[in-house]
């Protein structure tokens, strides 16, 4: 026969091994919140520092075309980083309320690389390419207005990949190459089309 | 089926290597054969707007057909299934069919099938007996139907022909028809077949048609299984020709001296002509000029539905639509045509390319929709950086660079067609694939609405129609400067 203090004690043990479990499932949901939380939060520049003038080309999907915007925003002095912030400027446009050519909740510029000489390579997060919309002209006028406004800004790019969640893509979203490097050339001639 | 072409072996151009010309044709060959074997059963359907024929289904002894796909190319259609019954709307008529009964309504009275309608995953099958009276209930248009040969035609479609024998030297037979034909042409030792796969041809007054020659006594013509087919029997080797258009087709006995050196395989007479079936007695050689041919994409398609355009129209459906009508409009113009989709079947943007590639058009035009903006965008190829061409070698990604300024010449007279018809169109460049790795004029046509107002006109025949005319006026009027494709 079993004595009666080692039932109770197991007993007590079951009860905090389930409790335990109740609290790390609560835990486990309240971290995923959070986390959905932070990943549809638009994107913000630095709010100090000196502003530096710059060109946006922003995209109009009526009537399906590109115009340069000037803005001043905070620049930092390392040529990655005013990359990195030129777009999400450029990011924080398509993500405001009644924005031109609207982008998903949560998409976001994860980081732009400068390899030499004159490569760019231009990270999206998966946000951005899965909830964006699906068309030639729509996806044409991001993928513009993306390297052209890097073009405008960072001088010496002669080449720009994109790429989502740091992995090659086909296509932005069925229609627009991601396959290869633009050529910023060619972009800057397409945007002339596209004003 | 997936498949891509890996970044080592990505080379085209005229002198192209094995990733474009025999990869594709193996790849071509894997494909077609084992969904168009000869003995699978289909049915032609022939209508004003276009031309298509269906696979035929063999159940409980009876043959059947999908009733949607019959008449989804001919109007505004959608189906629905609700537990045993599948409801048909075509334009404002709406029909009524349950599933294991024979019995069904259409335009609100009882109509009997010949045998029991079939609802199989969400498809409504109807006995092709029935389509003689059923067809002409739902159309509101006469219909005729050849059961027998699995041909039906909507309206006053068909198209008739004409032979006539000149006793000229060398001999000629000259068959005239009444629309521009595009058959597939074989030769066999003492004959020449054509087989009309697309063209609503109709028998002659009587099916053997006899000529007072001994070098050419005879033709016949006979249908079956969905195609139509005209045999001209000659003791001489025969060579065929296209003029008119592709109204008249002219067969030429070739001179005894001729048939004496006619000992090589016979090169092409048209896009779809097929090489002699008897190699060891290489009879004949037909010899017709190559004509311009265009290369027909409907974009995305299968698992690739393109964009949404509204809960129940995808941009695979409207793209074949517009394939389809683009088809018929370049070929009543007398311009071969090749689609690369004509189902739902999906292909990725490597195999269009080498498909198209390897078929050498004199264009190739690739269909897309949106809903967003309004009218017609018409794009050229936004080549990427790089692609580092040497010697006959082309990049794969560049491989359009060559053909840039015959594709811009094709885009502006578009274009211009469109603005004709008080169509609101743009010529841009675009990034998007396959035009760069086109070896031909590409060109890349997206249709949006005619009007911001609803997406659902994009769905508008009348307007898919205009558009369709409208590109293949286009592509008329540059044919002449877009040069002869190799």
């Amino acid at each position: 026969m079993i004595p009666r203090h080692l039932l109770i004690a197991a007993g007590v043990m079951l009860v905090a091994v389930f409790g335990l479990g109740v609290y790390a499932g609560h835990m486990r949901g309240r971290v995923a919140q959070v986390e959905s939380r932070a990943d549809s939060r638009p994107v913000a520049p630095p709010v100090s520092g000196p502003t530096e003038p710059v060109t946006l080309y922003v995209a109009y999907d009526d009537p399906g075309i590109l115009r340069p915007q000037s803005a001043a925003i905070p620049l930092p002095s390392a040529r990655q980083q005013r990359a990195e912030e030129v777009l999400r400027a450029l990011l924080e446009i398509y993500l405001s309320k009644n924005a031109s050519h609207p982008l998903a909740p949560g998409a976001d510029l994860r980081a732009v690389y400068l390899v030499s000489p004159g490569i760019a390579v231009i990270d999206l997060n998966s946000a951005f390419a899965n909830g964006h919309r699906s068309g030639v002209l729509e996806e044409e006028l991001t993928v513009a207005s993306l390297v052209q406004t890097l073009n405008a800004n960072v001088p010496g790019i002669l080449r720009v990949k994109i790429l989502v969640d740091g992995h090659d893509r086909e296509t932005l979203a069925g229609h627009a190459d991601l396959s290869d490097f633009y050529d910023t050339t060619a972009v800057a001639q397409l945007v002339g089309q596209l004003q | 089926m997936s498949f891509s072409i890996q970044p080592a072996a990505r080379f085209a151009g005229p002198c192209s290597t094995f990733g474009v010309r025999i990869l594709p044709l193996l790849l071509l060959l894997v494909l077609i054969l084992p969904a168009g074997s000869a003995d699978e059963k289909r049915i032609a359907i022939y209508g004003a707007a276009t031309n298509y024929s269906l696979p035929v289904l063999d159940r409980n002894g009876h043959e059947y057909v999908g009733l949607l796909e019959i008449v989804e190319p001919l109007g505004n259609v959608n189906a629905r299934v609700d537990g045993t019954h599948w409801r048909l709307r075509y334009n404002d008529l709406e029909a009524d069919f349950t599933n294991g009964k024979t019995r069904a309504k259409v335009r609100g009275r009882d109509f009997d099938l010949s045998g029991n309608f079939l609802l199989e995953g969400g498809r409504g099958l109807v006995p092709i007996a029935s389509l003689a009276a059923l067809l002409p209930r739902i159309l509101g248009t006469q219909v005729a139907v050849n059961e027998g040969a699995r041909r039906i035609f909507v309206g006053n479609v068909a198209t008739h022909f004409t032979a006539q024998l000149n006793h000229t030297n060398p001999l000629r037979l000259v068959m005239n028809f009444t629309a521009p034909v595009n058959p597939t042409i074989a030769t066999e030792p003492g004959r020449l077949r054509m087989v009309f796969r697309r063209e609503p041809i109709v028998a002659p007054g009587s099916p053997t048609l006899t000529f007072d020659d001994k070098t050419i006594p005879s033709a016949t013509y006979s249908e079956n299984n969905g195609t139509a087919e005209i045999d001209v029997n000659s003791t001489a080797p025969l060579m065929a020709s296209f003029s008119n258009e592709g109204h008249t087709i002219t067969i030429t006995a070739a001179s005894p001296a001729a048939a004496a050196v006619a000992g090589a395989p016979a090169p092409v007479a048209s896009p779809s002509t097929t090489p002699a079936s008897a190699p060891s007695a290489p009879a004949v050689a037909p010899m017709a000029p190559r004509h311009f041919f265009a290369v027909v994409d409907a974009s995305h398609g299968g698992d690739d539905p393109g964009v949404a355009l509204a809960s129940q129209l995808l941009e695979k459906d409207v793209t074949l639509s517009l394939a389809r009508r683009l088809r018929q409009e370049l070929e009543s113009r007398g311009i071969s045509t090749l689609s690369l989709r004509d189902t739902d079947g999906g292909l990725t943007l490597d195999q269009r390319a080498a498909f198209a590639n390897t078929a050498h058009p004199a264009i190739y035009i690739t269909l897309h929709a949106a809903s967003d903006g309004k009218g017609v965008r018409v794009y050229t190829a936004l080549l990427p950086a790089g692609g580092e061409n040497n010697g006959p070698f082309v990049a794969w990604d560049t491989a359009q660079t060559a053909f840039l300024p015959a594709s811009q010449l094709a885009a502006q007279g578009v274009s211009a067609e469109l603005q004709k018809r008080q169509i609101q169109v743009r010529t841009l460049a675009a990034p998007l694939r396959p035009l760069n790795n086109v070896t031909a004029a590409a060109i890349a046509v997206e249709v949006a609405p005619p009007s911001t107002t609803d997406v659902m006109d994009l769905n508008m025949a009348a307007y898919q129609q205009n558009v369709a005319s409208a590109v293949a006026n286009g592509i008329v009027t540059v044919r002449d400067r877009l040069g002869v494709p190799r």
